[in-house]
């Protein structure tokens, strides 16, 4: 659940906010960057959990190289958010333990 | 069905694949750069065409500076072919990449590897946590969204990249919790065994100090020196914890950003079977190459921090070199002409390369943080414990492939991206030998997660 965000804008200017859904609820995020960028200004803490013991995770390195960001968007599972750009309408899922490539 | 082919690939469009490709398009060459972000620039540029007057103010000049690359680059003929994962390349230069959740080939005369570094591995008691990112990741939030720390923010480790993330955040009025540095009076002492080296590229040095300094001056607390350093929290990061001395201290914060310097991200030259040298100084992997960067198989070269960290500027000069020789290769450019044009890149490479030793010792990350204790995770994806390699060893495992079947290391998602380098020295120092003998993974195509679906798209 969104809570305060680790990041925020650094300017004052107004980003377009756009509405995507996390989790089955409505979420504002800011429209420009990736699922990953979008997701953290939002204050959404932690992005999946581990397959082997279920601990949480969040992105660590943002460039496409440790997969924590792992996700199921638009019911496509293990997509790596830091590499995605956001989009209106995005159905957005944390990702639970194990998901297999289909 | 017909492929697709072009002289010379060029795969990752940082400061060396920019040049490359720029260069090779300049010289009347075919060029198509493959890219996994959507616009050019790499790590080090990233976004630097699309970012604001607010966003470049902030990150400084030698971030603006890239914005005259890719103009160059954007320019040429070169083909940009964005949004890219290169999932595999074949032995005989065919390039399958995901693009719009479809796979897509490429063939090439000559591919010049520009797949740049990665952060090194920073295994600590709580690095799983969300809330502990790398200073890396936190500056490309930076870049490509404009994003900077809520709360006071703690960085941790050593090297320019973290003084850089702190002075850029200073800039944007971001408030820093604590510098956590892990720099000691001793290794000071043996970067000055450097001080040539220091002493010729001494405007970076300069810079580096006025860093530094500005940062010090801004009344941070900073702790020089500090060791054993570890995450605190159950759900997520809460706070960092570490000794100074004697003294055990405790920062609040609910976002710790880490860095120990950068390593080769070489997944490619891996899974393409090439020779590899461990290098002490830079504690990591290097491809072997010639001076023009070629790699040991026909019609392979590489350039930039692949090759071994050098730096954006340097990189830049070897993705030139690496496209004249490649050009030369394809028999469109005599070797006097080549030679002629590779002389000044030569001598700016080298005046680049004199202050390597001087950081490389300075910031040599410590034994601690690579090789850590038995209770800390090395393998992130499928939770392995340093202490479970440190049982594999002792049940006979004798490098990176065996410990791996033995504990799922380096099976997940990652493909043992970050903690390859952590194993080899778990292992090297549990059995008592130089992490030369113990090797690193073998990496297996595809080298990026495809599904059947894309597969099929084929």
């Amino acid at each position: 659940m969104p809570t305060e965000p680790l990041f925020r804008p650094i300017s004052a200017a107004t980003e377009p906010f756009i509405d995507v859904e996390f989790d089955g609820r409505p979420l504002k995020v800011p429209g420009q960057g990736s699922v990953a960028s979008a997701l953290l200004a939002a204050g959404v803490p932690r992005f999946r959990s581990t397959p082997v013991s279920g601990a949480p995770r969040a992105p660590y390195c943002m460039m496409g190289v440790c997969f924590e960001c792992l996700l199921e968007i638009d019911g496509v599972p293990n997509a790596q958010a830091c590499l995605l750009q956001v989009q209106p309408g995005m159905k957005i899922r944390s990702q639970e333990g194990a998901r297999h490539a289909a | 069905m017909q492929l697709e082919s072009v002289d010379v690939a060029v795969v990752g469009a940082g400061p060396a694949g920019l040049a490359a490709a720029a260069t090779a398009a300049e010289l009347g060459l075919s060029v198509a750069l493959l890219d996994e972000q959507a616009h050019p620039g790499g790590q080090i540029y990233r976004d630097v065409t699309r970012a604001g007057v607010d966003r470049l103010q902030v990150l400084g000049d030698d971030y603006a500076a890239g914005r005259a690359l890719v103009e160059r680059f954007t320019q040429s003929t070169a083909r940009h072919v964005g949004g890219a994962s290169v999932w595999n390349i074949t032995r005989e230069r065919v390039i399958h990449y995901l693009k719009d959740g479809r796979s897509q080939s490429i063939t090439a005369g000559q591919v010049i590897l520009c797949t740049g570094a990665m952060e090194r591995p920073f295994p600590i008691p709580g690095w799983t946590l969300p809330g502990v990112m790398t200073a890396g990741a936190a500056q490309i939030l930076l870049k490509s969204a404009g994003l900077a720390p809520a709360q006071p923010v703690v960085l941790a480790g050593c090297g320019p990249l973290l003084y850089l993330l702190a002075w850029q955040y200073l800039r944007a009025g971001v408030r820093i919790g604590a510098i956590v540095d892990t720099t000691q009076r001793g290794d000071y002492l043996r970067a000055l065994r450097h001080v040539g080296g220091a002493v010729a590229g001494w405007r970076e040095v300069r810079k580096g100090l006025g860093l530094i300094r500005r940062i010090r001056g801004a009344g941070i607390p900073f702790y020089r020196g500090a060791t054993e350093l570890a995450v605190e929290g159950s759900e997520r990061a809460e706070a960092l914890r570490f000794r100074m001395g004697a003294t055990s201290h405790r920062v609040q914060t609910d976002l710790v950003l880490l860095h120990q310097g950068v390593v080769p991200n070489n997944q490619i030259t891996a899974s393409l079977r090439l020779a590899h040298r461990w290098d002490e100084r830079q504690l990591c992997w290097v491809p072997q190459t010639d001076a023009w960067g070629r790699l040991a198989l026909d019609g392979f070269l590489i350039a930039g921090d692949g090759r071994g960290i050098s730096g954006g500027t340097a990189a830049a000069l070897q993705g030139e070199l690496a496209a004249l020789a490649a050009a030369h290769s394809a028999a469109r450019l005599p070797e006097p002409e080549r030679d002629r044009a590779a002389e000044p890149l030569r001598s700016a490479l080298r005046r680049q390369l004199h202050i390597r030793p001087f950081l490389d010792t300075l910031y040599r990350p410590k034994l601690q943080h690579r090789v850590p204790a038995d209770e800390v995770i090395a393998c992130r994806c499928e939770e392995v414990s340093a202490g479970e390699l440190r049982r594999s060893v002792a049940l006979g495992c004798t490098g990176p492939s065996q410990t791996k079947a033995f504990s799922r290391c380096g099976m997940g998602p990652c493909q043992g991206r970050l903690c390859g380098l952590t194993v080899t020295e778990v292992i090297a120092q549990a059995r008592g030998v130089s992490p030369a003998e113990v090797g690193h993974y073998r990496i297996r195509p595809p080298i990026k997660p495809i599904t059947l679906d894309e597969l099929a798209a084929l």
